[in-house]
Protein backbone atom coordinates (compact mmCIF):
# COMPACT_ATOMS: atom_id res chain seq x y z
CA UNK A 1 0.00 0.00 0.00
CA UNK A 2 0.99 3.71 -1.00
CA UNK A 3 1.49 6.26 1.52
CA UNK A 4 -1.59 8.64 1.70
CA UNK A 5 -0.75 11.89 0.94
CA UNK A 6 -3.78 13.74 2.51
CA UNK A 7 -6.49 16.35 1.99
CA UNK A 8 -5.52 18.38 -0.69
CA UNK A 9 -3.55 21.58 -0.07
CA UNK A 10 -5.74 24.03 -1.76
CA UNK A 11 -9.88 24.39 -2.98
CA UNK A 12 -10.63 23.21 -6.05
CA UNK A 13 -11.62 26.90 -6.55
CA UNK A 14 -8.40 28.00 -6.03
CA UNK A 15 -6.66 25.98 -8.82
CA UNK A 16 -9.41 27.10 -10.98
CA UNK A 17 -8.12 30.63 -10.47
CA UNK A 18 -5.11 29.27 -11.35
CA UNK A 19 -6.19 27.82 -14.39
CA UNK A 20 -8.07 31.02 -15.55
CA UNK A 21 -4.99 33.15 -14.72
CA UNK A 22 -2.64 30.87 -16.92
CA UNK A 23 -5.26 31.50 -19.96
CA UNK A 24 -5.40 34.96 -19.64
CA UNK A 25 -1.38 35.42 -19.28
CA UNK A 26 -1.73 32.77 -22.82
CA UNK A 27 -4.06 35.14 -24.69
CA UNK A 28 -1.65 38.64 -23.29
CA UNK A 29 1.48 36.63 -24.73
CA UNK A 30 -0.51 36.40 -28.26
CA UNK A 31 -1.96 39.82 -28.22
CA UNK A 32 2.00 41.12 -27.63
CA UNK A 33 3.18 39.00 -30.74
CA UNK A 34 0.49 40.40 -32.89
CA UNK A 35 1.36 44.06 -31.89
CA UNK A 36 4.06 45.98 -33.77
CA UNK A 37 4.35 48.52 -31.56
CA UNK A 38 6.07 46.39 -29.05
CA UNK A 39 7.99 44.44 -31.31
CA UNK A 40 10.91 45.81 -29.63
CA UNK A 41 10.59 44.95 -26.26
CA UNK A 42 8.92 41.58 -27.34
CA UNK A 43 11.32 39.35 -25.77
CA UNK A 44 11.47 40.64 -22.47
CA UNK A 45 7.98 40.50 -22.51
CA UNK A 46 7.45 37.32 -23.48
CA UNK A 47 10.07 35.62 -21.22
CA UNK A 48 8.69 37.58 -18.31
CA UNK A 49 5.04 35.76 -19.42
CA UNK A 50 6.45 32.61 -19.91
CA UNK A 51 8.65 32.63 -16.17
CA UNK A 52 5.57 33.83 -14.36
CA UNK A 53 3.65 30.69 -16.41
CA UNK A 54 5.88 28.21 -15.78
CA UNK A 55 6.42 29.76 -11.81
CA UNK A 56 2.41 29.02 -11.60
CA UNK A 57 2.19 25.28 -12.45
CA UNK A 58 5.59 24.27 -10.41
CA UNK A 59 4.10 26.27 -7.45
CA UNK A 60 0.67 25.62 -7.24
CA UNK A 61 -0.42 22.02 -9.61
CA UNK A 62 2.77 20.56 -9.03
CA UNK A 63 2.46 21.54 -4.99
CA UNK A 64 6.15 23.33 -4.95
CA UNK A 65 4.92 25.93 -2.60
CA UNK A 66 3.86 23.50 -0.35
CA UNK A 67 5.80 20.43 -0.30
CA UNK A 68 9.56 19.82 0.77
CA UNK A 69 11.91 22.37 -0.05
CA UNK A 70 14.57 19.60 -1.15
CA UNK A 71 11.93 19.12 -4.30
CA UNK A 72 12.21 23.05 -5.43
CA UNK A 73 15.92 22.43 -4.97
CA UNK A 74 16.23 19.29 -7.69
CA UNK A 75 14.09 21.40 -10.15
CA UNK A 76 15.85 24.55 -9.26
CA UNK A 77 19.48 22.65 -9.72
CA UNK A 78 17.71 21.58 -13.20
CA UNK A 79 16.92 24.62 -14.45
CA UNK A 80 20.25 25.82 -13.53
CA UNK A 81 22.00 23.53 -15.58
CA UNK A 82 19.10 23.39 -18.65
CA UNK A 83 19.35 27.33 -18.85
CA UNK A 84 23.37 27.34 -18.53
CA UNK A 85 23.68 24.30 -21.15
CA UNK A 86 21.48 26.88 -23.37
CA UNK A 87 23.57 30.20 -23.10
CA UNK A 88 26.68 28.57 -23.28
CA UNK A 89 25.85 27.01 -26.72
CA UNK A 90 24.53 29.60 -28.14
CA UNK A 91 27.76 31.26 -27.33
CA UNK A 92 29.57 28.74 -28.52
CA UNK A 93 27.44 29.21 -31.90
CA UNK A 94 27.68 32.64 -32.09
CA UNK A 95 23.93 33.90 -31.25
CA UNK A 96 25.26 36.86 -29.41
CA UNK A 97 28.17 38.23 -31.59
CA UNK A 98 26.80 41.41 -33.32
CA UNK B 1 3.73 -1.12 1.86
CA UNK B 2 7.01 1.67 2.33
CA UNK B 3 8.11 3.23 5.59
CA UNK B 4 8.93 6.35 6.62
CA UNK B 5 12.64 7.83 4.55
CA UNK B 6 15.23 9.63 5.86
CA UNK B 7 14.27 12.67 3.44
CA UNK B 8 10.79 12.56 4.45
CA UNK B 9 9.78 12.37 1.10
CA UNK B 10 8.15 9.53 -0.31
CA UNK B 11 10.74 7.27 -2.70
CA UNK B 12 8.64 7.64 -5.81
CA UNK B 13 8.04 11.03 -5.50
CA UNK B 14 11.25 12.21 -4.90
CA UNK B 15 12.35 9.70 -7.95
CA UNK B 16 9.63 11.55 -10.26
CA UNK B 17 10.98 15.01 -8.98
CA UNK B 18 14.72 13.88 -9.98
CA UNK B 19 13.48 12.47 -13.23
CA UNK B 20 11.90 16.08 -13.99
CA UNK B 21 15.12 17.36 -13.25
CA UNK B 22 17.14 15.12 -16.14
CA UNK B 23 14.44 15.87 -18.37
CA UNK B 24 14.95 19.76 -18.18
CA UNK B 25 18.55 18.98 -19.59
CA UNK B 26 17.17 16.83 -22.12
CA UNK B 27 15.07 19.16 -23.54
CA UNK B 28 17.47 21.83 -22.63
CA UNK B 29 19.91 20.54 -25.55
CA UNK B 30 16.97 19.81 -28.12
CA UNK B 31 15.87 23.77 -27.45
CA UNK B 32 19.24 24.72 -27.40
CA UNK B 33 19.62 23.36 -31.09
CA UNK B 34 16.24 24.82 -32.46
CA UNK B 35 17.82 27.87 -31.25
CA UNK B 36 21.00 27.95 -32.14
CA UNK B 37 19.93 26.95 -36.01
CA UNK B 38 17.29 29.39 -35.91
CA UNK B 39 16.93 31.71 -38.99
CA UNK B 40 20.05 29.62 -40.94
CA UNK B 41 17.77 27.82 -43.18
CA UNK B 42 18.67 27.65 -47.24
CA UNK B 43 15.57 26.64 -48.77
CA UNK B 44 11.58 27.25 -47.61
CA UNK B 45 9.36 26.68 -46.86
CA UNK B 46 10.02 29.09 -44.26
CA UNK B 47 8.60 28.83 -40.19
CA UNK B 48 7.06 32.19 -40.58
CA UNK B 49 5.31 31.01 -43.74
CA UNK B 50 3.20 27.98 -42.09
CA UNK B 51 3.27 28.66 -38.23
CA UNK B 52 -0.16 29.07 -37.41
CA UNK B 53 -0.53 31.24 -34.26
CA UNK B 54 -4.23 30.91 -34.11
CA UNK B 55 -4.29 27.08 -34.15
CA UNK B 56 -1.78 26.02 -31.69
CA UNK B 57 -2.96 28.66 -29.00
CA UNK B 58 -6.19 26.66 -28.83
CA UNK B 59 -4.21 23.54 -28.37
CA UNK B 60 -1.97 25.34 -25.78
CA UNK B 61 -5.04 26.03 -24.50
CA UNK B 62 -6.06 22.78 -24.30
CA UNK B 63 -3.35 21.34 -22.99
CA UNK B 64 -2.69 24.19 -20.00
CA UNK B 65 -6.45 23.33 -19.00
CA UNK B 66 -5.76 19.34 -18.93
CA UNK B 67 -2.99 20.34 -15.98
CA UNK B 68 -5.93 21.70 -14.63
CA UNK B 69 -7.75 18.94 -14.82
CA UNK B 70 -5.22 16.83 -13.49
CA UNK B 71 -4.85 18.28 -10.38
CA UNK B 72 -9.22 18.26 -9.63
CA UNK B 73 -8.25 14.67 -10.47
CA UNK B 74 -5.62 14.02 -7.56
CA UNK B 75 -7.53 16.15 -5.08
CA UNK B 76 -10.87 14.10 -6.08
CA UNK B 77 -8.85 10.58 -5.41
CA UNK B 78 -7.52 12.47 -2.08
CA UNK B 79 -10.88 12.84 -0.93
CA UNK B 80 -12.06 9.74 -1.75
CA UNK B 81 -14.72 11.10 -4.83
CA UNK B 82 -14.75 7.77 -6.87
CA UNK B 83 -17.01 9.41 -9.61
CA UNK B 84 -15.07 12.86 -9.51
CA UNK B 85 -12.13 10.52 -10.04
CA UNK B 86 -12.83 9.41 -13.06
CA UNK B 87 -14.48 12.07 -14.91
CA UNK B 88 -11.21 14.30 -13.98
CA UNK B 89 -9.21 11.51 -15.08
CA UNK B 90 -10.89 10.99 -18.25
CA UNK B 91 -10.94 14.66 -19.45
CA UNK B 92 -7.03 14.83 -18.34
CA UNK B 93 -6.18 12.28 -21.30
CA UNK B 94 -9.09 13.83 -23.28
CA UNK B 95 -7.13 16.99 -23.39
CA UNK B 96 -4.25 15.17 -24.12
CA UNK B 97 -5.60 13.47 -27.10
CA UNK B 98 -6.79 16.56 -28.48
CA UNK B 99 -3.17 18.36 -28.28
CA UNK B 100 -1.82 15.09 -29.80
CA UNK B 101 -4.65 15.52 -32.84
CA UNK B 102 -3.83 19.29 -33.35
CA UNK B 103 -0.35 18.29 -33.19
CA UNK B 104 -1.01 15.57 -36.03
CA UNK B 105 -2.90 18.18 -37.84
CA UNK B 106 0.21 20.20 -38.14
CA UNK B 107 2.83 18.40 -38.66
CA UNK B 108 0.74 16.91 -41.65
CA UNK B 109 0.05 20.23 -42.77
CA UNK B 110 4.04 21.19 -42.85
CA UNK B 111 4.72 17.98 -44.68
CA UNK B 112 1.71 18.69 -47.08
CA UNK B 113 3.33 21.51 -47.56
CA UNK B 114 6.70 20.16 -48.34
CA UNK B 115 8.51 20.68 -45.39
CA UNK B 116 9.74 17.12 -44.22
CA UNK B 117 11.98 16.26 -41.42
CA UNK B 118 15.09 16.96 -43.44
CA UNK B 119 13.77 19.37 -45.95
CA UNK B 120 15.68 22.26 -44.03
CA UNK B 121 17.64 23.29 -40.26
CA UNK B 122 14.35 24.44 -38.97
CA UNK B 123 11.93 21.13 -40.17
CA UNK B 124 14.83 18.93 -38.17
CA UNK B 125 15.10 20.92 -35.27
CA UNK B 126 11.41 21.65 -35.19
CA UNK B 127 10.28 18.03 -35.32
CA UNK B 128 12.55 16.61 -33.41
CA UNK B 129 11.63 19.24 -30.35
CA UNK B 130 7.73 19.22 -30.95
CA UNK B 131 7.99 14.86 -31.54
CA UNK B 132 10.05 14.75 -28.32
CA UNK B 133 7.19 16.91 -26.48
CA UNK B 134 4.48 14.87 -28.31
CA UNK B 135 6.03 11.40 -27.21
CA UNK B 136 6.02 12.79 -23.73
CA UNK B 137 2.67 13.33 -24.15
CA UNK B 138 1.24 10.23 -25.58
CA UNK B 139 2.94 8.55 -22.89
CA UNK B 140 1.44 10.71 -20.34
CA UNK B 141 -1.98 10.09 -21.79
CA UNK B 142 -1.38 5.97 -22.15
CA UNK B 143 -0.34 6.55 -17.87
CA UNK B 144 -3.67 8.58 -17.03
CA UNK B 145 -5.75 5.39 -19.45
CA UNK B 146 -4.02 2.96 -16.60
CA UNK B 147 -4.95 5.37 -13.92
CA UNK B 148 -8.60 5.01 -14.88
CA UNK B 149 -8.82 1.52 -15.24
CA UNK B 150 -7.67 1.62 -12.07
CA UNK B 151 -10.71 3.78 -10.63
CA UNK B 152 -13.00 1.92 -12.83
CA UNK B 153 -12.38 -1.17 -11.07
CA UNK B 154 -12.29 0.77 -7.62
CA UNK B 155 -8.22 0.62 -6.70
CA UNK B 156 -7.68 4.41 -6.81
CA UNK B 157 -8.32 4.66 -2.44
CA UNK B 158 -7.18 7.96 -0.88
CA UNK B 159 -4.82 5.70 0.55
CA UNK B 160 -3.33 5.56 -2.88
CA UNK B 161 -3.53 9.00 -4.60
CA UNK B 162 0.26 9.02 -4.30
CA UNK B 163 0.44 7.05 -7.32
CA UNK B 164 -2.05 9.90 -8.96
CA UNK B 165 0.42 12.65 -7.34
CA UNK B 166 3.25 10.84 -8.93
CA UNK B 167 1.31 11.18 -12.30
CA UNK B 168 0.15 14.19 -12.07
CA UNK B 169 3.87 15.75 -11.62
CA UNK B 170 4.25 13.88 -14.97
CA UNK B 171 1.40 15.41 -16.61
CA UNK B 172 2.17 18.95 -14.98
CA UNK B 173 6.00 18.51 -16.02
CA UNK B 174 4.61 17.97 -19.79
CA UNK B 175 2.57 21.12 -19.33
CA UNK B 176 5.49 23.37 -18.46
CA UNK B 177 7.60 22.26 -21.13
CA UNK B 178 4.84 22.93 -23.82
CA UNK B 179 4.94 26.47 -21.88
CA UNK B 180 8.44 27.23 -22.77
CA UNK B 181 7.91 25.76 -26.39
CA UNK B 182 5.05 27.72 -27.10
CA UNK B 183 6.85 31.24 -26.82
CA UNK B 184 10.29 30.00 -27.99
CA UNK B 185 9.15 28.03 -31.24
CA UNK B 186 5.92 30.13 -31.99
CA UNK B 187 5.95 33.75 -30.16
CA UNK B 188 9.59 34.57 -30.64
CA UNK B 189 10.64 36.34 -33.86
Amino acid sequence: MAEHTGEPHVSNRFYVVIALILAVLTAIEVMVFYVEALAAVLLPILLVLMAVKFALVVMFFMHLRFDSRLLTGILVWGLFIAVSITLALMAVFGKFAG
Amino acid sequence: MHGPTSTGIPTRKLGMWTFIGSECMLFATLISTFLIYRGRNVVGPYPEELLNIPFITVTTFVLLMSSLMMVLALAAVQRGQRRASLLWLFMTALFGLIFLTGQYIEFSHFVHEGLGLSRNLFSSTFFVLTGTHGAHVAGGVIWLGTLWILALRGRLSPERAETVEIAGLYWHFVDVVWIVLFTIIYLLR
